[in-house]
């Protein structure tokens, strides 16, 4: 192949990647923005945003590449994020039980109730006084 | 200026966009989760804003910049639940 | 693996994450920074045994690599799914239900991988777990019945995860 045929794919590979990414992140924007449920609002920002960056983090990939000083950080940022997404998920889900600002979850089949819910150690949970918020 | 340019600018429009939407979620609420997570999902787009930028400038010099963005937003979100969850940070 | 050796990499693979890392950081696989990515990489697993006295061993690191690839696909494919239902279905016509999943799984690091997984596969989100870790709260975004989606998760994701653990 000769160069300039490399760098047309090239080129077209950061195209794609980038328009999928720029099209995921607003998806996932747009979903918290229209979903009307605190939990379902949970779900298009934690996965479409990721894949989307994600996306993005790639076409950087490529185009350090197209510009022949290859590196891999990005990649780096990239297992960063899909790391941490689903503990920053779950985190805003307890926060959501603890509110009781979502449907009430059924009983677990097993033990007696959901660790958040738990309040048997209530003596150095502070927050209990809260009360309950009203959407 | 070839098509690989249009498609950087497209995603500029895009991703700001997507950061306008999450900041009305953030004004909005109504609960303290929704506001957490659009925080939470600024900081993500503006890790897309930064890679962005360095495409489109040809350097490599805003991946340490996009790196700390992505700490820092993780260790914020985590704080901000701990404190809502607990009413401390650090027990 | 003898106890010597076991003395001085107490998580063998561990020491070679952090040494690809360093590299990642250091932008270079020239032999100095591979030789300080293997000095870190034995040096914080030692100084940070006491914070992880009881890891897993003998994990089937083949069945492990086919498990990535098969949640990497899941995204990539599940995701488009999801996009497709935010901006397409209206908030009326989508059924959210919670889902309680019964674990087989005892190892915290293999209920960390499954609750992960399940929040990166679109359509669900993990909520909860029991507060004897019996059971996981899982939130799904459109789902016909609850049934359906915890077998789905089960023979999926759990089944592969307890094949890889123990």
């Amino acid at each position: 192949m000769t160069p300039e045929t490399v760098t047309l794919i090239l080129d077209i590979a950061i195209t794609i990647s980038l328009v999928v990414g720029a099209v995921f992140t607003l998806v996932g924007s747009f979903g918290l923005l229209k979903l009307d449920d605190a939990m379902k609002r949970l779900h298009a920002p934690t996965k479409a945003s990721t894949l989307g960056v994600g996306a993005l983090l790639l076409a950087s990939i490529l185009g350090a590449f197209a510009r022949d000083e290859p590196s891999l950080q990005e990649a780096l940022i990239m297992a960063f994020l899909f790391v941490t997404a689903p503990i920053s998920a779950q985190f805003i889900c307890k926060v959501n039980l603890h509110r009781r600002s979502c449907m009430t979850p059924p009983e677990p089949s097993s033990d007696s109730t959901w660790a958040t819910l738990d309040t048997a150690d209530a003596g150095d949970a502070p927050a209990q006084h809260l009360t309950p918020e009203k959407g | 200026m070839s098509f690989v340019d249009y498609a950087i600018y497209g995603a500029f429009g895009a991703v700001s966009l997507a950061q306008l939407l999450a900041m009305v979620r953030l004004i909005l609420g109504p609960h303290t989760a929704d506001r957490i997570l659009a925080l939470d999902t600024m900081t993500v787009n503006a890790i897309g804003l930064i890679v962005m930028l360095g495409i489109s400038q040809g350097t490599q010099i805003y991946f340490e910049a996009a790196l700390i963005v992505a700490m820092l937003g993780f260790v914020s979100t985590v704080a901000y639940c701990r404190f809502v969850l607990r009413g401390d940070i650090i027990e | 693996m003898n106890r010597a050796a076991r003395a001085v990499f107490p998580h063998p693979l561990l020491t070679i994450l952090l040494a690809i890392t360093w590299c990642l950081v250091a932008n270079s696989i020239a032999l100095g920074s591979i030789v300080m990515g293997v000095i870190l990489g034995i040096l914080i697993p030692l100084t940070t045994r006491a914070y992880w006295p009881d890891a897993p061993r003998g994990l089937r690191l083949f069945k492990l690599a086919r498990y990535v690839v098969l949640v990497i696909w899941d995204i990539l494919a599940a995701n488009v799914a999801v996009a497709w239902l935010v901006v397409t279905r209206s908030n009326t016509a989508m059924h959210p239900k919670w889902v309680v999943i019964p674990l087989e799984l005892r190892r915290p690091e293999a209920i960390t991988m499954l609750a992960g997984t399940i929040t990166l596969t679109p359509g669900t989100v993990s909520a909860d777990l029991s507060d004897e870790g019996h059971c996981l709260l899982v939130h799904a975004l459109d789902a016909e019945s609850a049934e359906e989606v915890r077998d789905e998760i089960k023979d999926r994701y759990e089944r592969r995860l307890k094949e890889i653990f123990e």
